[in-house]
């Protein structure tokens, strides 16, 4: 059947991943209805800083490729991540740049006019393009004209200010619908659509104080796969090296910092033996200092990359110094010292985060190294997704209508709440790029879905989406009604820190056990929560206590992932498994909602791995092994 | 060599107040009384606006001991890169989350006082619609107009210096402070008055934006047909609040300038029948 007049796309979430699937879409001639719980503008693509990855000819004539960017992020990824959606991406990168510079993106810019590079972790070559260091709203507000032009000619419809409750799914098993809210007046409604694509970003929330936006609660997720839809590799959740905490959130300070030079160190003293022990002053303003008093341990440690190791180790070193009470004012905090870089440079390639340090410190880091501690940054995990690759696994086939479907067929999940690409620890620069990729290249697949459908959302019987109207009605009702003397935003907030003391930089199956009972104990409490406001208009009280009830969903898919997964790869570090067990975890970790016990049941499947053998993640460590044994053990609360 | 003394990171709790007080401007929606509440918040480290609305919505009880709903409020980001969470802190408008609690207590503050925009219709409590201002981004057509999103190789090449200048006019997040405090932009509850009335600095800055890119010069003439029919630029009153509360000092004053000249050229070529 061709594409019929009334066939349509249902989009959740404009950011980068949404917003690009919108404008591929609506050029290829179907309307897409946009649904954001904020104005698109404003999606957490926003906080992207540092920069997005491609291969470019500067690095292609130092002997980089397209070929090396698909290893590295491999390699970066501890080898989890499917090799065919990666190898495409890697290859799409060049062309997806050009296309964000013709859409007006202000990349920064060589004296000769080029699209000027910088460095970025785990990578030893200049490939990543940036716009400041606010390159993701630079890129997003790009493709938010773009999307805004396609809604000035009437192939756009935005429903800014909905929530996503629940897909519908036709008898057949097909999901042409949604079921969503208006924040505003409350309205519960059904949509119809020919496919619908998840583009719903991460879940940071799930861990209280995270660098995400308020909105990342991962419940869009949550939902889906309560649905029925597979959620993989949940455990995987990258702890930026390099935030400042504050009392609503932590604050990303990118990574560029360090691509452009920045320097992590603590104060210390060089015993006769080599060994760097704590000085006896731990209050020292740190430009007194002096050189041979400042551990760079990241330099040290790994003499090739220093400060640009990948996320996971650079946060693991750091959590490391700081159990060690190596730690700035013998706290938990490091020095990320831009000061020897001077004003006039910082200002030119870092002044956004530069301006988030100032207003958010009270202090210049041209003056003064900045003092920071490691966040939860990025979802690596997410709604399980298919593909088709190509027979050489040379990449996937162009416009195959299953790239980057969930299991739900017609439902598909693209940018961060997709799985794919990342493995057990994505790369600095490579999240802009996915989400690009996702939209731009498997929103061709989206169209051909709809194209080839045998089955129209238009003439589906009205009962399925009354059905899934009236089950959302009535969660909403008793939520309106919950009268119960537990608070919801305290059983959020106990989540939180149960999940970063529990399930972050370091776990261990004791710990994860015990985090499992504080689990338990939070849904029994969630079941006898109060609800203050009572009211039918712009009811923000409501839609948070529902989120909490998503989240504690995806706390356990999370938890039982981590207890599953007895080895240590990528961002999973394990105590008491601290080695990569390739035999039997190479493997995409499946959970699956079970309806009966109301949790997750977990396998493991198979990664293809045909293109690249894994090897050894040392990243030329100096010390051997012993960087793969921190002397911490978790936090226990 | 001489340095100011670096901040302890440590809780200072000894100097800090135990609690500082909120009064809040709220409104149950839209046609419905505004009403004053007040609510004691203990302060944290580092809490800014944000944070102490978060500890409100946990524990929605005003001064007087009464329970009450949550205040509701708009945020995203907290890094005021999104915008979302603009409102007016004292009378002045900004972003709540750049406002710490400590800064505003260093300034004299005793109490915080939270109201909604001005120049938007209210929702509820402290969130607005800003709809309105999305919509004027869509009749400047304050895009590239490129030709599709398949591989047709790169962009033009530009010069560092205008890089700078574009890119400072692109980190414009819709947040509205500029039109919160200009004396000529008008607060528009109709959406049938919309286009009547002047569009504000951030729109006229993102003609100018548009207009400087080689590509989305293509669309300039339209811009600034736009930019000189009701509402335009000539309605800017020249008292220059703009500039003072842009949080991404961005130069809008000289966007105005440089849209007013560029219109005035537009219509004079447009009398002789000269193309732009």
């Amino acid at each position: 059947m061709a594409a019929s007049k009334n066939q349509r796309v249902i989009v959740v979430g404009g950011g980068l991943a949404g917003l690009a699937a919108t404008v591929r879409i609506a050029e290829s001639g179907i309307p897409v209805d946009l649904f954001s719980i904020v104005p698109v503008k404003r999606s957490h693509s926003v906080c992207a800083q540092g920069g997005i990855n491609a291969c470019n000819e500067v690095a292609r004539q130092q002997g980089y490729s397209e070929h090396e960017h698909f290893d590295e992020s491999i390699y970066g990824g501890d080898f989890l991540a499917h090799q065919p959606p990666v190898y495409e991406m890697a290859h799409w990168a060049p062309q997806i740049i050009d296309l964000l510079d013709r859409m007006g993106v202000p990349f920064n810019r060589t004296q000769e006019g080029y699209r000027d590079l910088r460095l970025f972790g785990g990578s030893l070559y200049k490939r990543t393009h940036f716009a400041g260091a606010t390159t993701g709203q630079q890129l997003i507000y790009a493709l938010d004209e773009q999307t805004r032009r396609w809604e000035a000619e009437g192939m756009v419809a935005k429903y800014e200010h909905w929530e996503f409750l629940w897909p519908v799914v036709s008898d057949d098993g097909v999901c042409r619908g949604i079921v969503a809210q208006d924040l505003r007046t409350m309205q519960v409604r059904a949509f119809r659509a020919d496919a619908v694509i998840m583009a719903t970003g991460g879940n940071g929330l799930v861990f209280g104080k995270s660098t995400n936006s308020v909105v990342c609660t991962g419940a869009a997720a949550a939902r889906c796969y309560q649905a029925g839809a597979r959620y993989a590799n949940g455990e995987f959740i990258q702890v930026h090296p390099t935030a400042i905490p504050g009392a609503d959130k932590l604050r990303l300070m990118s990574e560029s910092a360090r691509g452009e030079g920045g320097r992590v160190w603590v104060p210390a003293v060089k015993g006769a033996d080599g060994k760097w022990g704590k000085h006896p002053d731990p209050s020292r303003d740190p430009r007194q200092v002096p050189e041979n008093e400042r551990y760079y341990f990241l330099e040290e440690r790994y003499p090739k990359y220093g400060n640009i190791v990948p996320r996971d180790i650079a946060t693991r070193e750091i959590f490391n110094i700081c159990m060690e009470g190596l730690g700035v004012f013998g706290g938990n905090m490091v020095y990320l010292d831009l000061t020897h870089l001077g004003r006039e440079y910082l200002e030119r390639k870092l002044l956004g985060i530069i301006e988030i340090y100032r207003k958010f410190v009270g202090e210049d880091p041209a003056d003064v190294p900045m003092r920071i501690f490691p966040g939860v940054h990025y979802t690596m995990g997410g709604l399980w997704t298919t593909y088709t690759p190509k027979p050489d696994l040379k990449g996937m086939v162009p416009g195959a209508p299953n790239s980057m479907m969930c299991s739900i067929p017609g439902l598909y999940a693209f940018g961060e709440v997709n799985y794919q690409y990342h493995g057990a620890n994505r790369l600095g620069a490579n999240a802009l790029l996915s989400c690009i990729f996702d939209g731009l290249f498997c929103g061709r697949g989206v169209v051909n879905h709809v194209k080839n459908a045998s089955r129209a959302a238009a003439d589906e019987p009205q009962s399925i989406y009354d059905g899934v109207v009236k089950q959302e009605e009535a969660r909403v009702k008793r939520l309106a009604e919950s009268k119960g003397a537990e608070n919801p935003y305290h059983i959020g907030r106990e989540l939180g820190e149960e999940m970063t003391a529990a399930s972050t930089v370091v776990k261990s199956g004791p710990r994860l056990e015990q985090a499992m009972s504080k689990l338990a104990e939070l849904r029994e409490r969630y079941a006898r929560i109060g609800v203050d406001d009572p009211s039918g208009w712009t009811n923000q009280n409501l839609a948070h206590a529902r989120a909490v009830g998503d989240m504690l969903a995806m706390a356990d898919v999370i938890l039982r992932g981590g207890l599953e997964r007895r080895e240590s790869r990528g961002s999973h570090y394990r105590t008491d498994f601290p080695e990569r067990d390739d035999a039997r975890f190479l493997k995409t970790t499946v959970a699956e909602w079970d309806g009966a016990s109301k949790s997750a049941k977990i396998s493991f499947e198979p990664v293809e791995t045909g293109l690249v053998q894994p090897r050894a993640r040392t990243y030329g460590k100096v010390e051997g092994e012993a960087g793969k044994k921190p002397a911490a053990q978790p936090v226990s609360v | 060599m001489t340095t100011a003394p670096v901040t302890n990171p440590q809780p200072r709790g000894a100097q800090r107040p135990r609690t500082i007080r909120f009064r809040i401007e709220r409104c149950d929606g839209p046609g419905k009384p505004a009403r004053w509440e007040a609510f004691d918040v203990p302060v944290e480290p580092g809490a800014n606006v944000i944070s102490c609305l978060q500890w409100i919505a946990a524990n929605p009880v005003t001064i007087e001991g009464k329970r009450t709903t949550p205040v509701v409020w708009d945020s995203g980001c907290l890094e005021e890169v999104c915008g979302a969470c603009t409102m007016r802190v004292n009378g002045r408008v900004r972003q709540s989350c750049t406002a710490l609690i400590e800064n505003l207590l260093a300034a004299g503050v005793t109490e915080v006082t939270l109201q909604p925009m001005s120049k938007f219709p209210v929702v509820r409590d402290l969130f607005v619609d800003r709809q309105r201002f999305f919509n004027d981004l869509k009749r400047a057509k304050a895009w590239v107009p490129i030709d599709g999103t398949y591989n047709l190789g790169a962009g033009p090449r530009e010069k560092p210096a205008d890089q700078a200048e574009r890119y400072v006019l692109s980190t414009c997040m819709t947040c509205g402070c500029c039109l919160d405090a200009c004396p000529q932009y008008k607060k528009e509850e109709d959406a049938k008055e919309w286009d009547q009335s002047f569009v504000g600095a951030a729109v006229i800055s993102q003609v100018r934006l548009f207009n400087e890119h080689p590509t989305g010069a293509a669309l300039k003439p339209e811009r600034l047909d736009f930019m000189a029919s009701i509402g335009g630029v000539s309605d800017c009153g020249n008292a220059q609040n703009c500039v003072k509360v842009c949080p991404k000092e961005i130069p809008l004053t000289e966007s105005i300038a440089a849209i007013g000249r560029a219109v005035s050229i537009h219509r004079i070529k447009q009398f002789f029948g000269v193309r732009d």
